[in-house]
């Protein structure tokens, strides 16, 4: 018993790493209908700016601010950059294009910061509080759930509560009809590709920590999981991919304490492969919506 | 009286073949002009070419004394052109209010925008009371009411309207168009009306412009094209 409550919020704050991520991946897709393969490696350029701002000036947070506003410079430089030229007709072009841009930003990190892992510590202890001898959440896990929150309230107020958020969902829906009114559509996609990177560059720093450290391929999994995750919220769906991301956390967690400690990689993509069979609609599509 | 928007030999088309050829119509500030045609006759492409989200490869568009070659599609509500599209474009995700605040989002006058969002509410009754439903959930009628309502938030002063009467209940229909006669007589707004209901659009309108495979065939007034028996068997058919 105690171990199946420790192993639920284990899940639960890895989980939030993954909704984080997820929820850059669906800003993406809804903006501009593509899956954003680049998402892991944009957020190790972010993670290795931060690391060299946190070794420049000593200060965590310096590198978080950083890694944040890396994530916004880097998310629309792709966009403007890259993205815009791809002909959207196929959608195996994006996919190309952005396994490019992995390839790119793989090359050009290991070349400056070599293939080796670089440590790279988070700002609090990673050990479980013990509450009635079972040990529950660190403190980190703690600045993890509370930084996802944050987010996923943050940009919940954005989009509905703000004039940009409406021009940004409108421009997604309507693009045509978005320019009729006066609205600056590619801006709204450059601008959601800096958010959706931003966001992807809170969650390597977030997960970085709890992994061995960082490497130009450090995400490569936890890339792999937030698709997952992303994929059986429907893609399409903020909220399913926050609850996508706990789902696919707690299943991970679970599959390594109760079968193998070993087994993540494996369990994810055996994940990944049900989901996709099952539902590849995804389990909180609103496509329905959309076809009115 | 002078003309508020002048084509002048517009050519325009998808792909190799242009679909408009050689059109010109002017459209005199305050009135509404009807432009009438058969499924196909370029109606449509027309008001696309007049919005900039079609360029011509010849000939040019003048509004208000600006050639608006020169002005991106997403300024043109600035410059006071309001767009309503075919089929409505309402976003359909969004809600009423949504839908409405974002004709009004490039106003720097905050004030007034929001004034004329209440006006808008109080032209269109069954707004104001589906005001958070989405814009799927709507029926026809209030989707057009919606669209129309949107670009009038923008106060402009030309309006194309592509085909408002599609799918409403005759009733629906003469209230758009008794409201776009008011709107004239009231505030001096310009129309350029696509219609296939012609009887209702010549009911309001000043001008007649008839187009037919990508050119105008017609261009008279009104008047003239509801009196004429003839001018309307041969390019209205009734
Ligand atoms: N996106 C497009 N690509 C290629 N050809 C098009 C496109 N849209 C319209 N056309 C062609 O251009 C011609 C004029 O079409 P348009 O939509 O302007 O007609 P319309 O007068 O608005 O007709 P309707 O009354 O049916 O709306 C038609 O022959 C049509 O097939
Ligand atoms: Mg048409």
């Amino acid at each position: 018993m105690d171990k199946l409550l420790s192993l639920t919020f284990i899940g639960l704050s890895r989980g939030a790493v993954y909704s984080a991520f997820a929820l850059a991946l669906v800003l993406i897709w809804r903006a501009a209908r593509i899956v954003n393969f680049a998402q892991g490696a944009m957020a190790v350029a972010t993670a290795y700016a931060a690391y060299s701002v946190t070794k420049a000036t000593d200060s965590y947070w310096l590198g978080f601010v950083a890694a944040l506003v890396g994530g916004l410079v880097l998310g629309a430089l792709v966009e403007r950059g890259v993205m815009r030229f791809v002909d959207h007709s196929a959608p195996l072009n994006n996919v190309i294009v952005a396994l490019g841009v992995v390839l790119v930003i793989t090359a050009i990190v290991g070349m400056i910061y070599g293939n080796q892992f670089l440590p790279f510590e988070g700002p609090f202890d990673q050990r479980p509080l013990m509450v009635g001898g079972t040990g529950l959440l660190s403190p980190y896990d703690l600045f993890v759930l509370g930084t996802v929150l944050l987010i996923v309230v943050l940009l919940a107020l954005l989009f509905t509560r703000t004039p940009v958020g409406l021009r940004m969902r409108a421009s997604a829906f309507a693009p045509e009809v978005s320019r009729l009114l006066g609205v600056n559509v590619a801006g709204m996609l450059t601008l959601g590709w800096a958010l959706a990177a931003a966001v992807g560059a809170v969650g390597g720093m977030l997960v970085i920590p709890t992994e061995l450290g960082l490497h130009p391929h450090a995400m490569d999994l936890v890339f792999v999981s937030a698709f997952t995750a992303a994929v059986v919220g429907g893609l399409d769906s903020p909220v399913g991919a926050v609850i996508g991301g706990i789902f696919v956390g707690l299943v991970l967690t679970y599959s390594t304490g109760y079968i193998a400690s070993d087994i993540t990689p494996v369990a994810i993509l055996v994940l990944l492969l049900v989901v996709l069979l099952v539902r590849p609609g995804g389990l909180f599509s609103t496509t329905a919506a959309r076809h009115v | 009286m002078s003309a508020i928007l002048e084509i002048n030999g517009v050519t325009a088309g998808y792909g190799a073949a242009p679909v408009l050829q050689d059109v010109s119509i002017s459209v005199p500030t305050g009135t509404i002009c009807a432009v009438l045609g058969a499924n196909g006759a370029g109606k449509t492409t027309l008001l696309r070419t007049l919005s900039g989200l079609l360029k011509p490869t010849a000939g040019q568009v003048v509004f208000d004394g600006q050639d608006l070659r020169e002005v991106k599609v997403e300024h043109l509500i600035r410059l006071g052109l309001a767009h309503v599209p075919e089929g409505r474009g309402v976003v359909t995700e969004l809600t009423v209010d949504e839908n409405l605040r974002l004709g009004g989002l490039w106003r720097k006058d905050r004030a007034d925008a929001r004034r004329a969002l209440d006006e808008v509410y109080q032209l269109f009754e069954p707004l104001q009371r589906r005001r958070s439903s989405a814009g799927h959930q709507l029926s026809g009628g209030e989707r057009q009411m919606l669209a129309l309502g949107r670009a009038l938030v923008a106060r402009p002063k030309v309006l194309l309207l592509d085909e408002p009467s599609l799918g409403l209940a005759p009733r629906v229909t003469a209230q758009i168009m008794a409201l776009l006669r008011q709107l004239r007589d009231d505030t001096g707004l310009t129309v350029l009306l696509v219609e296939q209901n012609v009887r209702s659009a010549l009911s309001v309108a000043d001008e007649g412009v008839v187009m037919s495979l990508g050119r105008v065939v017609v261009s008279t007034s009104a008047e003239q094209l509801r009196g004429d028996d003839e001018l309307r068997h041969a390019y209205l058919g009734f």
